[in-house]
């Protein structure tokens, strides 16, 4: 560093402080491909690549930046007063003297987004429980008045970004990811209608997810967590001219949506439980602290468990993922594998003290989230052997092994379980987008075994990347897989010395089998691809250079990455310097978690290395692909073309039948999901609300208003006309018929007037003159 | 005195005048028999002027007398017309008034 | 300047249209050019004398009353001429200020059968001085007046320019909603008489009621809530009160529904906030549980009603019972967030579902039915590309996705049923959120079901180069952008809202927790 030391914090800090550039670069690259993309030579790709290279570059700048302040923090260990606790080798407590800062601690900016409602007149949750006073956090500024009465201000919702560890590494995956897929569609979907749609997409979703990774509020987190989402609708439904893509595209969002019920719900309970706080920080502090009762905690964090299986695709919530392969293949390699379904764990990550302590994941064999992940990525695996589509083994290959990071921090596997994210983007995004290149040279198919078959002399550069991705996803050493897949298991704490959290029993034999599981269908998934003979029509075809060049960083890439957090025994074993023995872990493992140390019942201990485990391991997974192997091979010496034996077990075992027809209805959840929940909202349940609506209702309504009618007609009928106009017209007719009878008196005749006149004048003379 | 000579004169004439009223048909005589009763009236004025020794009675009567020739005057228009649209001036037939 | 905006401003921007509507009557009706431009002046002179407003507008002291104005109006019953504007209802006047000359300039060229430009015009423009003074009024009969007026140009425009159904739809609206107002009129009077005060100001009302001595007592505001619960509620539209509206929308014309939608709506929400839980809180407080109640069966049911839907309009009708279920349900909890994030809703559904009534007004006019089931491929290249998008972008909104302007009226209304004020039973309303929640799964089934049967997917071949079908024309363009644009910015900086009804809510919000420290203390004590 040719920085002063000044001059570097300096510059350390405005990356820090300006980490929303990174998000910002993106978003602003969405508006003006929508705009003008359209006019311009290369239909918008170019402000998309530019977008994203630049926040590729920044991104890069602060995860080393921030590489080299936790490095200098280290090194003052040997000076500096050293803080450990129970002989744990915990770098984030390490303080600096001075400032008494902790080091890895987050670096959050805040601003205010907006002030709504005032602050609670009742005790939280959290408070509640443990009769504990005024909760930390920054929000709401309470001051009493002289009558005691406190006089309410609006709480202030910020936005803002949240430097860390766990961060800092899901930017630089983001963004690196990002920016290669852009590259590779540029060839990929090269002439499509809606090229530029396609682009804006990209940069909309790639500012979306950074947005996420940034969130320092469990709000922000809301909305980024959303808007990936709609992303994804809008990618995976990308060819909506066909019903399979707009329903994918529906499946998803729906699916999501219902995990999202869980966030939504989750996420209130903490922000009631921390004091009526969003902010992440302090949700994590307070459960910590143990501010927050354990009861509300663990339903918090179940809610949230919901929306991660909604998201990371874990079992029973899974079914979206495989269906929306239906999108583009560049789509599925940063979206559907590498990225967005990887939401959920980097929520548990962010939010981990809250599943740690809700959970009680320290000293457990067994917990929900550890089972949900063991579940699923077994259940994932055996998926992934009975599908033609190559695609959609890679698929249920990502079910698998977000169901192996789930487990992973289910059993407190926390470096682990974000190491498996960060390993597992790079090499599945190699395998996606060398999926995509395959798919490119035969015509646009993606089934193995109609349109494929021995396209390594073909293709060699994608066959050549897809065996590393491959290897590295089989957890071959000493490919990136094997790294941190060895971590997972031996995060179980089962085998002898590795001592974990607990004892994960359960999670470790689904591990293991796993670990088997996941050899054997890609050594089928890639015999059916790249060896035997060719199946389909016409001469398959290496890809462009931009398509192999990406895939060639993504496979350089899945061999390297893994060197990152390399136990501490290996390194010192091979003589390196120190400093290469857990670098992951000390880089993202954040402050936050250390602290746990603190309080005896949420006891957070790594685990220890284990040679026997990686050999066994190792050995399992090349035992299943040699198994695999071996039955392809003696397959295609009986018949070149033929990719399943017609006589095999699964036809003669009635029990082996039967599993095999479950797995290829993918055990009827999907038929569950449409068929019942979906069709029965959409059907009976609907028609019932509109027919109560239309005649119940509706009916009272109308009913109201006939009654109100013949009531009427009634009153008017017998009463209005009969009685009422009766009598009225009794009175007329009355002076009517009174009228008839003087009628005749006025006969026109004066002479009979006079008469009148007279004889009447007579009367009134003889009444005056005898009456008086 | 001469007072209940001239009230009897003018009750005969009074009598002849009504009587003239309902049974003549024709008009101009009805109108005669209305002069009639009006001079009767005139006699009475005149009669009672002359008795109370007051000159009402006489300026009354003058009053009457201006009135009956207007009324004549009316009276004989309204025959005329009659006669005109009816080619004749029988009462009982001009019964126009009838309710 | 100052003191014509003091003392005048707020009449001449709510009788600015009326005079408009006078002038219009003096013109031959043939001019019907001349008409559109005399009525789209008179609202845009509402509209800029509204923007002078709220230009002047004191955010700092947004709850108080501003450009507020006292005069005698009919003094046999003291009712009197009492108009203003706070932090409470500016968001929604600007609402009415901008969707009318909207509607307007929409009007255009999409007059509705059988036609007459003029008669049609003076109508809106009528019922544009109804909302704008029911917004303004401080004064219940005032209130009552304008609240009224309203019904009367909204029961023509159904009646005359509306569908197959008009009559029955019309006349169902008109009767429906009267029926509310009579009840609601009911316990206007009877506010009058028992309080004594002889007054029908509503913050003098809202004192005498609260009064220890002579006020009101809990039984007598339960009852006289329960008139008003219906004059607001059959508005609103609750449920069970809702049947109304989805003959009216579907019957409605275009600008009918959109007003409808985006505007009356509120009034009834409107009479809540303003008049209901201030002047009544102890009666609010007995009712809060059955309106949370309603309102949740209320989202529920309307997603399901919207389900079973085959019509376009008649969909995006159910719709609003649903989402307006949300906005009584921030109402229900009593307290300020649940208060504040239902006026955010309220004016973003108005914004939303106006704009939805508005994309099938036009997919009508192009495609002669609103059938779901005819329709599809409106994203098309052939069909109506940039119609499909505004369409999905509206839906998105629609079912509260964050960013847009839904999210804040949604999800604050759930945040807030999780802890309602205190004296309401808060297992209750964790349930309610419960079920509003699985509400929010259910409006983006039926919202994006909707998209993809008429946005996704090829057209169907009678609409296949149907000369009728062409994409978005510049009067829609004009009327449509500015409601997108105010979709997307409230989406991200809600604050727009949130800060000026924060300060007037706290005031509402305030009463209620006082008056439940108030009770705990005579408990304890």
């Amino acid at each position: 560093m040719f920085l002063l030391a000044a001059e570097e914090a300096a510059a350390n800090s405005w990356l820090y402080d300006n980490a929303w550039l990174i998000p910002a670069l993106p978003a602003l690259s969405f508006l003006l491909i929508i705009f003008f993309g359209k006019r311009l030579p290369n239909k918008g790709a170019e402000i998309g690549i530019a977008a994203v290279s630049a926040a590729f570059i920044l991104a890069v700048l602060t995860t080393f930046t921030w590489m080299g302040d936790i490095r200098a923090s280290f090194d003052k260990k040997e000076e500096a007063q050293v803080l450990t606790v129970d002989g744990e080798e915990a770098i984030a407590v390490v303080l600096t003297a001075e400032e008494g800062e902790v080091r890895g601690a987050p670096i959050i900016n805040e601003v205010e987004w907006f002030g709504i409602g005032t602050d609670a007149n009742r005790t939280t949750l959290g408070t509640e429980a443990n009769g504990h006073g005024q909760p930390a956090g920054g929000e709401g500024e309470t001051h009493a008045d002289e009558e005691g009465h406190a006089e309410e201000k609006a709480f202030s919702i910020s936005i803002g970004t949240w430097v860390d560890g766990q961060s800092v590494m899901m930017l630089f995956v983001v963004t690196f990811i990002s920016l290669l897929v852009h590259i590779y569609s540029t060839e990929y979907v090269k002439g499509d209608r809606r090229y530029t749609h396609y682009f804006a997409f990209l940069s909309l979703f790639t500012a979306s997810m950074l947005f996420m990774v940034l969130s320092s509020s469990t709000l922000q987190l809301i909305v980024g967590w959303e808007l990936v989402g709609v992303c994804s609708f809008g990618l995976i439904g990308h060819w909506w001219e066909e019903k399979d893509n707009s329903d994918a595209a529906l499946k998803a969002f729906l699916t999501n949506r219902v995990g999202d019920i869980g966030l939504l719900i989750g996420m209130t309970i903490l922000y009631f439980a921390a004091g009526q706080s969003f902010s992440i920080k302090t949700i994590n502090e307070m459960a910590v602290a143990g501010d927050i009762s354990k009861g509300t905690l663990q339903i918090a964090a179940l809610c949230l468990m919901a929306a991660v299986m909604s998201k990371s695709g874990q079992f029973i919530l899974h079914t979206w993922l495989p269906d929306a392969m239906a999108g583009p293949t560049p789509v599925s390699a940063l979206i559907h594998a590498a990225t967005m379904v990887v939401a959920g764990v980097y929520m548990i990550g962010r939010l981990y003290p809250v599943f740690f302590v809700g959970f009680g994941i320290a000293g457990g064999t067994i917990n929900v989230m550890a089972f949900i992940g063991g579940l699923t990525c077994v259940g994932g695996g055996l998926l992934a052997f009975v599908q033609r589509d190559l695609k959609k083994v890679l698929a249920y290959s990502t079910v698998s092994q977000l169901g192996y990071m789930v487990l992973a921090l289910g059993m407190g596997a926390y470096t682990a379980g974000l190491f498996h994210l960060f390993t597992h983007a790079f090499f599945k995004a190699c395998l996606f987008l060398g999926a995509g290149s395959v798919s490119h040279a035969c015509h646009h198919s993606f089934d193995m075994k109609a349109d494929m078959g021995g396209l390594r002399k073909y293709m060699p550069t994608t066959f050549a990347t897809f065996m590393i991705g491959t290897a590295a996803l089989a957890g071959l050493p000493p490919l990136a897989g094997f790294w941190s897949k060895d971590e997972i298991l031996v995060g179980a704490g089962v085998w002898p010395g590795t001592e974990g959290n607990g004892t994960y029993t359960i999670p470790f034999i689904f591990g293991m089998l796993t670990a088997a599981m996941t050899a054997a269908y890609m050594t089928r998934a890639v015999w059916l691809t790249f060896f035997g003979d060719y199946r389909g029509h016409e001469e398959p075809h290496e890809s462009p250079p931009r398509i192999t060049v990406p895939l060639v960083i993504l496979a350089f890439m899945a061999v390297v990455v893994g060197f990152f957090n390399m136990p501490k025994q290996f390194v010192e074993a091979l003589r390196l310097p120190s400093r290469f023995a857990l670098a992951f872990e000390h880089w993202v493992e954040p402050a936050g978690v250390a602290t746990f140390v603190s309080k005896e019942a949420n006891k957070f201990t790594h685990a220890k290395p284990s040679l026997s485990l990686a050999v066994v391991a190792t050995g399992l997974a090349l035992g299943a692909g040699f198994l695999v192997w071996n039955y392809y091979k003696r397959l295609y010496a009986m018949d070149p073309k033929a990719t399943e034996y017609t006589n095999g077990l699964a036809s003669r075992i009635p029990l082996l039948a039967t599993g095999h027809k479950v797995l290829e209805n993918k055990y009827y959840l999907d038929h569950l999901y449409t068929g019942v929940i979906a069709g029965g909202t959409k059907g009976p349940l609907a028609r019932a609300a509109n027919w109560t609506n239309q005649n119940i209702l509706d009916g009272v309504v109308n009913l109201v208003g006939v009654t109100s009618v013949s009531i009427g007609r009634f009153v008017y009928r017998y009463i209005d006309q009969g009685v009422v106009d009766g009598a009225v017209n009794a009175s007329g007719s009355a002076a009517s018929s009174f009228g008839q009878l003087l009628r005749g008196m006025q006969s026109g005749q004066v002479r009979q007037y006079a008469t009148l006149l007279f004889g009447a004048a007579t009367v009134m003379v003889a009444v005056f003159i005898f009456a008086v | 005195m001469f007072l209940n000579q001239f009230l009897f004169l003018a009750a005969i004439l009074f009598c002849i005048g009504v009587y003239g009223v309902l049974t003549r048909k024709n008009g101009v005589l009805v109108l005669m028999s209305i002069e009639l009763i009006l001079n009767a009236v005139n006699i009475n004025l005149v009669a009672f002027g002359a008795f109370h020794q007051h000159l009402s009675g006489q300026v009354f009567a003058l009053f009457v007398i201006a009135v009956a020739a207007a009324e004549v005057g009316v009276g004989l228009a309204i025959v005329l017309l009659i006669y005109r649209n009816r080619r004749s001036i029988n009462v009982a037939e001009a019964n126009i008034l009838k309710g | 300047m100052e003191d014509f905006l003091n003392s005048w401003g707020l009449t001449a921007m709510v009788f600015a249209p009326l005079v408009g509507a006078v002038v219009m009557m003096l013109i031959p009706e043939r001019d019907e050019e001349l008409h559109k431009m005399v009525a789209l002046v008179a609202s845009a002179v509402s509209f800029v004398i509204g923007i002078l407003l709220l230009t002047n507008f004191d955010y700092g002291a947004s709850g108080t009353m501003q450009f507020a104005v006292d005069r005698s109006w009919i003094d046999v019953i003291n009712a009197r001429y009492a108009i203003g504007m706070d932090g409470m209802s500016l968001p929604l006047i600007a609402l009415t200020l901008l969707v009318t000359p909207l509607v307007i300039i929409y009007s255009w060229n999409h007059i509705p059968k059988p036609g007459n430009a003029k008669a049609f015009l003076i109508l809106m423009l009528v019922l544009h001085t109804g909302m704008l003074g029911t917004f303004v009024a401080r004064d219940l009969v005032l209130f009552f007046v304008f609240f009224e007026v309203v019904l009367l140009p909204m029961y023509f425009m159904i009646g005359v320019w509306g569908g197959e159904d008009r009559l029955y739809a019309s006349i169902k609206f008109f009767l429906y909603t009267l029926f509310g107002s009579a009840f609601m009129l009911v316990s206007f009077l009877a506010l009058y008489w028992l309080t004594g005060s002889a007054t029908f100001n509503m913050v003098e009302l809202a004192e005498r009621v609260v009064d220890p001595v002579e006020g009101l007592s809990a039984s007598q505001q339960t009852l006289l809530f329960g008139g008003m619960f219906l004059g607001f509620g059959i508005k609103v539209p609750m449920f069970p009160f809702h049947t109304w509206l989805p003959d009216a929308h579907t019957q409605a014309p275009t600008q009918g529904s959109v007003i409808l939608a985006a505007v009356l709506l509120k009034l009834g929400t409107y009479g809540f906030v303003r008049i209901a839980l201030p002047i009544l809180p102890e009666g609010a407080v007995a009712w809060a549980p059955w309106i949370g109640l309603l309102a949740v069966i209320g989202i529920i049911y309307g997603a399901l009603g919207c389900l079973a839907q085959t019509d376009m309009k008649r969909l995006i009708a159910f719709s609003s019972v649903a989402h307006m279920g949300y906005v009584m349900l921030g109402i229900a909890t009593l307290t300020s967030f649940g208060i504040n994030a239902a006026i955010f809703g309220m004016v973003a559904h108005g914004l939303i579902t106006g704009m939805l009534f508005f994309i099938a007004g036009s997919v009508k006019e192009r495609y002669h039915t609103l059938e779901i089931k005819r329709l599809g491929g409106l994203l098309h290249k052939d069909q109506a590309p940039r119609m499909g998008w505004i369409l999905a972008i509206t839906s998105m909104a629609s079912l509260g996705l964050p960013g847009l302007a839904g999210f804040w009226g949604e999800f604050p209304a759930i945040l807030a049923a999780y802890n309602p004020n205190a004296g309401l039973n808060t297992t209750v309303f964790r349930i309610y959120m419960v079920v509003a929640a699985i509400g929010t799964v259910l409006a983006a089934a039926y919202l994006l079901w909707l998209l993809q049967r008429t946005a996704f997917g090829e057209p169907s071949e009678e609409f296949v180069d149907h000369p009728d079908v062409h994409d978005t024309v510049f009067t829609e363009w004009v009327a449509w952008v500015p409601m997108l644009i105010l979709i997307v910015v409230l989406g991200f900086v809600p604050g727009l809202i949130f800060d000026v009804t924060n300060e007037p809510v706290s005031i509402i919000g305030d009463v209620f927790k006082n008056m439940s420290s108030g009770a705990a203390l005579g408990s304890g004590g």
